[in-house]
């Protein structure tokens, strides 16, 4: 783990997300209702789509272009459609929120 | 020989611990124990009992006089300790220093103050202790005006008890519901409505901005504006660790005093004990884990092994009436689900949360029975796979109620109305049943409910449903989503007759099968509560699609569209320098002419948005909403002032017209044109609404599209004044507004409804000025440039952190 501090969770919107800008794109960071955290790429798989910009439900995010939902636990697309965003291992500590950011030293090298 | 143990603090904790020490090792210690009250230990969660008066402070002492001398104690009461000497093993209190062989801190925790303006103020307190609680009796006399900040635990204790006094309690609360932190929202609603019942004014969403008064609290003042008057103020925004002993003394601190698992700090002859511990990062603040605590420390200073591991809690709120339960931890663990169940009529929500196969988070309202049941689930792990399908049911499954989806209809009181249009209430429907109608014509015909525009079909037939029994086959119109059973138009009615303010209320009342909805019924939900409650409900901005939550048109890369108003497509060569100053310092790479007479900025990236505003701003340009269920566009034509042919002046009515009706949400898009003579230049008629200007007058016709569908509209009116044509076309769009369903066009709704019904309301004007005295209500509050609004605050549209730089390394 590498973990790295991204901001404060009330730099959130509760069912809201923002984004975090990398060097390989930009990882969407989400808080649901109920203040669980997820990272997801900000790329939906069906046409690059920011889900970051997407309705956040439950633990669930509906792609704001043509509205396929992901499990933001696990990046796989529900219901008929096929398709998996990469996620990424974040957690919440003392308010602040801490993403790991190995996967910028793995896509990287 | 005996050892010299001092003790800090004779809170909670620490009294628990003396016992087991005493029964541990009976002797070991000759115990000196200071406290800053004046007073031994008390059951401090009891103080909300002895605030409310169902309980005195003397039935609350855990230990008195008596026992401390039966156990040998010495007792420094009303003293506080000043200071440690780590070297030569002594504390300092006022009357005097003790040597230590072995010293406890346990100094609980302080409440947090916010340092607003005025806190200092005599009347404003916190609530911890007896002092504090005694101060809020003394100023609970009936009829006096007491303020709680923070809608926490302890917050709503302290509210809860000043009402039984007879106080009129406020409470104003930061967070969109209450016990955030241990509820979500459906739960945190309930709460609030049970408090409401009691008479304590909720305010959530409130940020104190200052407390008001000359020599004592008069009153506070919040930052929307909003003053509260306040004989006393009671601050519970939180508490932290009391360490400042453990700071002076150099001991290892984070936020808490460090502690191991023996509740060593870092110095070995000294422990730590209770709320003012950490604990492997962890806080705490409930007293279940300290009791465990308590145990481990009396433990090992009586030489035995011990290690305290910290156990899951759960919350309970001691407000007699006010039935809630929460544990476990529903915060930062992704590859979790739902379970929900949600008893409309009796006030019930219950939420399991799951891991794989364990239950690992329970929150419920107004049935808790359950509680301990789930409770032990969450903390043993046991494998719950087998039971999933029942386990929200509890112990006593057997064959499981099913939430009824009629049961919000069936909750309904018979003065209830269910027939907006005709004034019919469910009493008078059940009566005509009862009477003999069993058919949907019979009682339209007795009744006139749903006789006329017909939304609140579906409604009358769940009605006919309960009345009758299974004999009735209900509607088919298919549900609002799969979150729910109900019709959007059934909701539409029940927000109304059940008087619903908020998403969680109309999810819980409704009985919404999900915690918090879904793409599909959020937006529509938010459209429909700020139609109808426009001075109760705020904007829900996460529930609305990208568009309209950004204000500008997303386009297939992530970039945005910006299109200012321009009033009637009509412009002046200072709006187009600003414009074209904004496409270059920008980078527009697209600068285009829309189909409704305007300029559409194509391609602005979002971290840009705020600062393209504002210059548009600058020039006197607000939003043109190109991307709103609300009003788009009034396209008009010359007329009059320039064309040969003109009647009347059209580009300025469309003008009057668009700022009239600009800002107003609407179920879906619409578009107004008008023409200045029936060559129609403006295509008037393939708007939603559409005004041809002839020489008598103007002609008003609706339901047009020119889109997926194409639809020539139909005549409503001819009016012979600009005037009429105004209030004519704002109470026709408020009809809308107030009855069709979200995403409906106006002809898609018209189709429904009937022209013919909708001339009626237009047309008689006593209605047509109800409905124009309430859309320019809605306006009061919703006819206000979005984009100045949000330029304001420009470090929301970037990214919150930038790690570009961070790959280099
Ligand atoms: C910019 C513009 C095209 C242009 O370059 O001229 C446009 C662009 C879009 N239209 Fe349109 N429409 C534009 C005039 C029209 C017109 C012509 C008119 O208004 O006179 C129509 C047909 C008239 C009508 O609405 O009945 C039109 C019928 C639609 C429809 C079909 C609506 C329907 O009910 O059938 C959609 C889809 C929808 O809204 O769901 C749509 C949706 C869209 C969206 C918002 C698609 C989207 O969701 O991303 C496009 C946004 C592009 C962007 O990023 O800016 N647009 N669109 C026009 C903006 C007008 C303005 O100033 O606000
Ligand atoms: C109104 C109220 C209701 C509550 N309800 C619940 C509930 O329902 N469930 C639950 O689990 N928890 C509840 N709590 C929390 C619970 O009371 C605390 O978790 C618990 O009391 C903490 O125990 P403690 O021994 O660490 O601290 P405390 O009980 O606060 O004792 C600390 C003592 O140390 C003294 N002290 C501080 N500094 C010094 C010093 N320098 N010298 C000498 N003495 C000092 C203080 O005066 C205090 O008496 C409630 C708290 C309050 C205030
Ligand atoms: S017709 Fe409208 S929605 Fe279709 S591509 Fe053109 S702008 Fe987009
Ligand atoms: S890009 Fe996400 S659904 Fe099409």
């Amino acid at each position: 783990m590498n973990l790295i501090d991204i901001a404060a969770l009330h730099d959130i919107p509760r069912e809201g997300a923002r984004v975090v800008r990398t060097a390989q794109g930009c990882v969407a960071i989400f808080r649901t209702a109920t203040d669980q955290v997820f990272a997801l790429d900000d790329r939906c798989p069906h046409k690059g789509g920011p889900l970051s910009e997407g309705i956040v439900h439950g633990t669930s995010v509906t792609c704001p272009l043509h509205n396929w939902v992901f499990d933001m636990a696990t990046g796989e697309a529900q219901g008929a459609d096929e398709g998996r965003v990469a996620t990424y291992a974040v957690q919440v500590k003392n308010g602040r929120i801490l993403l790991d950011a190995a996967f910028l030293s793995r896509r990287a090298a | 020989m005996t050892k010299n143990l001092v003790v800090i603090g004779a809170g909670m904790a620490s009294g628990r611990m003396l016992e087991h020490l005493f029964e541990a090792a009976p002797g070991a210690y000759t115990v000196t124990l200071f406290n800053a009250e004046p007073r031994g230990n008390y059951n401090r969660l009891m103080l909300s009992p002895v605030l409310s008066g169902e309980k005195t402070y003397e039935q609350i002492v855990t230990h008195d006089e008596a026992w401390y001398q039966a156990q040998g104690v010495t007792t420094r009461f009303g003293e506080a300790v000043t200071a440690i000497d780590r070297e030569a093993q002594v504390v300092h209190g006022r009357n005097g220093a003790v040597p230590y062989d072995a010293l406890v801190i346990a100094t609980g925790s302080a409440p947090f103050i916010i340092p607003v303006p005025g806190h200092k103020l005599p009347g404003v307190v916190s609530y911890r202790d007896l002092e504090d609680t005694n101060a809020m009796i003394a100023a609970s006399r009936p009829g006096a005006k007491a303020v709680v900040i923070g809608g926490g635990l302890l917050g709503l204790e302290a509210a809860a008890g000043m009402a039984a006094r007879g106080a009129e309690v406020t409470v104003i609360h930061l967070i969109g519901h209450l016990m955030e932190r241990q509820l979500d929202p459906a739960a945190g609603y309930l709460l609030q409505k049970d408090l409401e019942k009691r008479g304590i004014r909720i305010h959530c969403k409130g940020a104190t901005k200052a407390i008001l008064g000359e020599d004592r609290v008069e009153a506070v003042l919040l930052e929307d504006g909003t003053v509260y008057p306040a004989d006393l103020v009671c601050m519970a925004v939180g508490i932290r660790p009391e360490t400042r002993l453990a700071n002076d003394a150099g001991l290892e601190v984070a936020r808490g005093i460090t502690v191991n698992d023996q509740l060593q700090t870092s110095d070995p002859a000294i422990y730590a004990l209770g709320e003012c511990t950490e604990h492997d990062g962890q806080l705490f603040g409930l007293v279940a884990p300290l009791y465990d605590q308590a145990k481990v420390l009396a433990a090992t200073l009586a030489g035995q092994e011990s290690a305290f591991k910290p156990v899951q809690t759960a919350t309970k709120l001691k407000v007699t009436g006010c039935d809630l339960f929460s544990a476990g931890d529903f915060a930062d663990a992704p590859g979790r689900e739902d379970i929900v169940f949600r008893d409309p009529g009796r006030g019930i929500y219950k939420r399991l949360i799951l891991e794989g196969e364990r239950l690992i988070g329970a929150v419920m309202y107004g049935d808790t029975a359950d509680g301990a049941w789930f409770f032990d689930k969450i903390r043993s792990g046991a494998d719950v796979t087998a039971d999933r399908d029942t386990l929200i049911f509890g112990p006593a499954f057997a064959g499981g109620a099913q939430a009824d989806p009629l049961a919000a209809v069936a909750a309904l009181p018979p003065e209830a109305e269910i027939c907006g249009c005709n004034g019919v209430c469910k009493g008078q429907i059940t009566r005509a049943i009862e009477g003999g109608a069993t058919t949907l014509d019979a009682v339209r015909g007795l009744t006139k409910a749903s006789a006329s525009c017909g939304t609140c079909t579906g409604l009358v037939e769940q009605v006919m449903a309960l009345t009758l029994g299974d004999g009735f086959a209900a509607n088919a119109n298919p549900p609002m989503c799969k979150c729910t059973n109900h019709t959007h138009e059934d909701v539409r009615r029940l927000i109304k007759s059940m008087g619903l303010k908020s998403i969680p209320a109309v999810m819980q009342e409704l009985g919404w099968r999900s915690t918090g909805g879904c793409a599909s019924c959020r937006p529509a939900l938010n459209y429909y509560l700020l139609a109808d409650w426009p001075l109760d409900y705020r904007d829900d901005r996460q529930s609305r699609f990208v568009n309209e939550r950004n204000h500008a048109n997303i386009q297939k890369d992530g970039t945005y569209s910006v299109v200012p108003r321009m009033w009637g497509g009509v412009t002046t060569p200072a709006e187009l320098r600003a414009i074209a100053d904004a496409a270059d310092r920008y980078n527009v790479p697209m600068v285009k002419v829309t189909g409704g007479q305007r300029i559409d900025l194509l391609g602005v990236r979002k971290e840009d948005l705020p600062a393209i505003w504002s210059d548009l701003n600058e020039a006197g340009m607000v939003s043109g909403h190109a991307y709103a269920k609300g009003l788009r566009t009034v396209k008009t034509c010359v007329g009059q002032q320039f064309c040969r042919f003109g009647t009347q002046d059209s580009t300025g009515l469309g003008i009057r017209l668009e700022k009239l009706l600009w800002g107003s949400w609407t179920p879906a898009k619409v578009k107004l044109g008008v023409s200045g003579c029936p060559r129609n230049c403006a295509e008037a008629t393939c708007k939603d609404i559409g005004i041809v200007c002839v020489d008598s007058g103007f002609q008003i016709s609706v339901a047009g599209a020119a889109g997926m569908d194409v639809r020539e509209t139909v005549p409503l009116l001819t009016v012979a004044t600009e005037d009429e044509v105004c209030e004519v076309t704002a109470a026709f769009v408020q009809l809308y507004r107030e009855n069709a369903r979200y995403l409906h066009r106006i002809y898609k709704w018209v189709d429904k409804v009937g022209l013919d019904w909708c001339r009626e309301q237009v047309a008689d004007p006593a209605t047509r000025a109800a409905l124009y005295d309430r859309f320019m209500l809605s306006q009061s509050v919703y006819q206000a440039d979005p984009w100045a609004d949000h330029a304001a605050r420009p470090a929301e549209w970037s990214p919150v952190a930038d790690l570009t730089l961070r790959a280099a390394e």
